[in-house]
């Protein structure tokens, strides 16, 4: 377990100072009766508070008797990212590889533990879940994730894929229920008719199908929240939009809450109704899609905006190429972790970290030259 | 013009074709134990010096097939049946394996796909660099690996990390120094196979730009290979739309983006999102590319064509519905489009 403060000095991390204490006092507190009362307020679902998730980075035997007390180091993954996401919504978290955007995706599903901040799901924070409220809250956020032909058993058929998450949890009561809600989730998930899809094996299905079985492994549960991790990277381009598709509608008729992490932004552009841009651990631009893509107002979505490649020759716009390649998420830089690249930084960006400015509705950008 | 010229004299005579490049029909088929898959069909394009041309089409339509045959690249169970790939006065089509080895990297040299798996782990990157530098002009390692400085710096690689193994770079140097590679030893012509998939956008955005430079400093001509029609309307003069092995329309990129004729062209584009326009749901083409290794005969694309008519059970004929620009589609002949 990592020891010691961070370079920020402010933060503490893991269990072991005040901060963790404070962890570890309130574990437990809630338990899932509480979280089944628990109502959405405002139309927030997940309110992410000053989220971070640091990974100590395990030095060998003599760097780590050699380095002095306190100089543990850190891989910065998620470094103070707030946001919210509200019920019935997509929410795109775009960003780079490395960017933090899958940390903060898992996070939330407490796949990974948070080192500070926190994680409000219906207004009750996460790290005060009971060992059984956790259990409870499983069942409410799922996950798809990138790679159909991995994440799923080639050993099982369609019907035990998608009927596991129903057993492992104890959901359902008879074996009729069973069938039903997996027919169910199977129709829904647009392998219809259900019934021929049941029985056969994911090798005997196309890379669109198998997706479309792991989505319906995640609503079979009939969950509040999906995490899709780059659903789509792997699928051909005429297929993908099949499933963007299919997100889109569940959303809509099921009131399916996605959070949609990719790296392309012009797919969160087609189906998300809001869109959160990561840099090297931190949100920088957060805002309405339609509003973010036609103004983005941070530097780096104004860049990642304008290299974005479209299937028209004749639109010769002005390419903003940055120099260079994200920094270490180790070393993250001072002030605005964005200055070192930033075309538009001045010399109070190396000092100031920037605040969250309001650019006008809910939408927001990091950046001190916004005023 | 269509001079295949046989000559009995030891020096072959130059073929006289068009650009620096020509496929005239290419069929390339690969043997399976279930029988011959039909990958490339009756390809044929043509590059000039200096010229950008991008090959695009889903994953499996031939795309890459096409392009290993001009440098006789073929896994083993491979072969060109038929057709010509005319390069700088020679048919590639007919020569031995010996003749390519004079002009791979020396005359045409490839960007693979993942530089990962491309470089050799356990080797120094400049080292693999200086490799065909050496193989084909015959200087020292010493001269070669100046060379290899020379070449980093040109892609935009520190030259002290000419020492270091592929693993110590990032995703992006690799795809410099596979660049680099490919530059070594000076080619008319530069293959790029999916160079940026991998790549992040920004990362993308800064290798297309580094290509786009080099191709105008060294006046190279380059083909692209890309299952992305926004990265070919970017970066190319030239296209060729390929569904099921066969070239369904080409043309410059002006033709194939603001004028397609082909329904699969046309859905193709649509299928990718412009973030400059309106918003509107991409669209997907239903169903699935035909089985090569038993094609159905006429057009492959009509059983997914929203604009099928009897007529598509026949082999469409390619028609230049305007100067360069060759479509593959009965509508064409017809002039409903």
């Amino acid at each position: 377990m990592a020891t010691g403060t961070t370079p920020t000095g402010s933060r503490t991390v893991r269990d072991v100072t005040a901060d963790g204490a404070r962890d570890k006092s309130l574990a437990g507190h809630i338990g899932p009766d509480e979280l089944a009362r628990a109502e959405v307020r405002d139309g927030v679902l997940f309110d992410v508070r000053d989220l971070q998730v640091f990974f100590p980075i395990h030095e060998g035997f003599f760097k780590s008797m050699v380095a002095r007390k306190g100089e543990k180091r850190f891989v910065k993954a998620v470094d103070h990212v707030s946001f919210c996401v509200k019920q019935g919504e997509i929410l795109a978290l775009v960003g780079e590889s490395g960017c933090g955007k899958t940390t903060t995706g898992r996070t939330m599903l407490r796949l990974e533990e948070a080192t500070g901040g926190d994680i409000l799901y219906k207004g009750l924070p996460m790290r005060a879940f009971s060992h059984k409220a956790l259990r409870e809250y499983r069942k409410k956020a799922q996950i798809i994730f990138q790679d159909p032909y991995n994440s799923i058993n080639p050993k099982q058929t369609i019907f035990d894929i998608v009927a596991e998450p129903l057993e492992v949890n104890g959901v359902t009561s008879s074996e009729r229920e069973k069938e039903e809600r997996v027919v169910k989730a199977i129709s829904e998930a647009g392998l219809r008719p259900a019934s021929e899809y049941l029985y056969r094996y994911p090798h005997e299905l196309s890379g669109g199908q198998r997706q479309r079985v792991c989505i319906a492994g995640a609503t079979v549960l009939e969950p509040d929240m999906i995490v899709a991790d780059e659903p789509v990277a792997s699928l051909d381009v005429s297929i993908r939009n099949d499933i963007l598709k299919l997100m889109v509608e569940q959303k809509e008729t099921l009131g399916v809450t996605y959070l949609f992490i990719t790296h392309d932004l012009s797919l969160a552009w087609v189906i998300s109704d809001r869109i959160a841009v990561m840099y090297l651990g931190r949100i920088v631009e957060i805002g309405d899609t339609e509003e973010v893509v036609a103004d983005p107002r941070h530097p780096y979505t104004k860049a990642l905006i304008s290299v974005i490649p479209v299937p028209d020759p004749l639109a010769k716009r002005e390419h903003v190429i940055l120099a260079g390649e994200t920094p270490n998420p180790v070393d993250i830089p001072s002030g605005c972790r964005f200055h070192p690249r930033c075309p538009e930084a001045i010399d109070a960006c190396r000092e100031i970290d920037p605040p969250d400015v309001n650019v006008g509705g809910d939408h927001y950008a990091a950046c001190i030259r916004l005023k | 013009m269509s001079a295949t010229a046989t000559s009995p004299s030891k020096t072959p005579e130059r073929i006289a074709h068009k650009g620096l490049l020509e496929v005239r029909e290419l069929t390339t088929r690969f043997k399976l134990s279930q029988g011959w898959v039909r990958a490339v069909e009756k390809v044929s394009f043509s590059l000039e010096p200096g010229e950008s041309l991008g090959l695009a089409g889903e994953s499996g339509c031939g795309k890459t097939t096409a392009a290993l045959s001009i440098l006789k690249l073929l896994p083993e169970n491979g072969r060109i049946v038929s057709g010509e790939i005319l390069f700088d006065g020679k048919n590639l089509a007919k020569r031995t394996e010996y003749g390519m080895s004079k002009i791979r990297w020396k005359e045409i040299s490839m960007i693979f796909q993942g530089a990962m798996n491309a470089l050799n782990p356990v080797t120094e990157t400049g080292k693999q660099i200086a490799e065909p530098i050496i193989l084909h002009e015959g200087v020292s390692q010493k001269e070669a690996l100046k060379r290899t400085r020379d070449l980093f710096e040109l892609v935009g690689i520190n030259p002290k990390r000419v020492m270091d193994f592929p693993h110590q770079l990032s995703g992006g140097m690799r795809q410099r120094a596979m660049i680099a590679m490919a530059l070594a030893c000076n080619p008319k012509l530069v293959i790029g196979d999916e160079p940026t998939t991998a790549l992040d956008v920004m990362v993308q955005a800064q290798i297309l730009d580094l290509i786009e430079r080099l191709r105008r400093e060294l006046d190279l001509s380059f083909i692209l290979i890309s299952h992305d029609l926004s990265v070919m309307a970017e970066t190319c003069d030239k296209g060729v739309i390929m569904y099921a092995g066969e070239v369904v329309e080409s043309g410059t990129v002006a033709h194939l983006f603001n004028d397609p004729q082909h329904p699969y062209t046309r859905q193709l584009i649509k299928a990718f999102p412009n973030i400059h326009e309106r918003r509107e749901m991409v669209s997907s083409i239903q169903g699935d590319p035909p089985n090569l290794l038993d094609p159905p005969p006429g057009c492959g694309f009509a059983p997914r064509c929203d604009a099928k008519t009897g007529a598509c059970a026949n082999d469409p004929e390619t028609v230049e519905v305007a100067p360069g620009h060759f479509v593959r589609c009965h509508l064409m002949k017809r002039g409903v489009a």
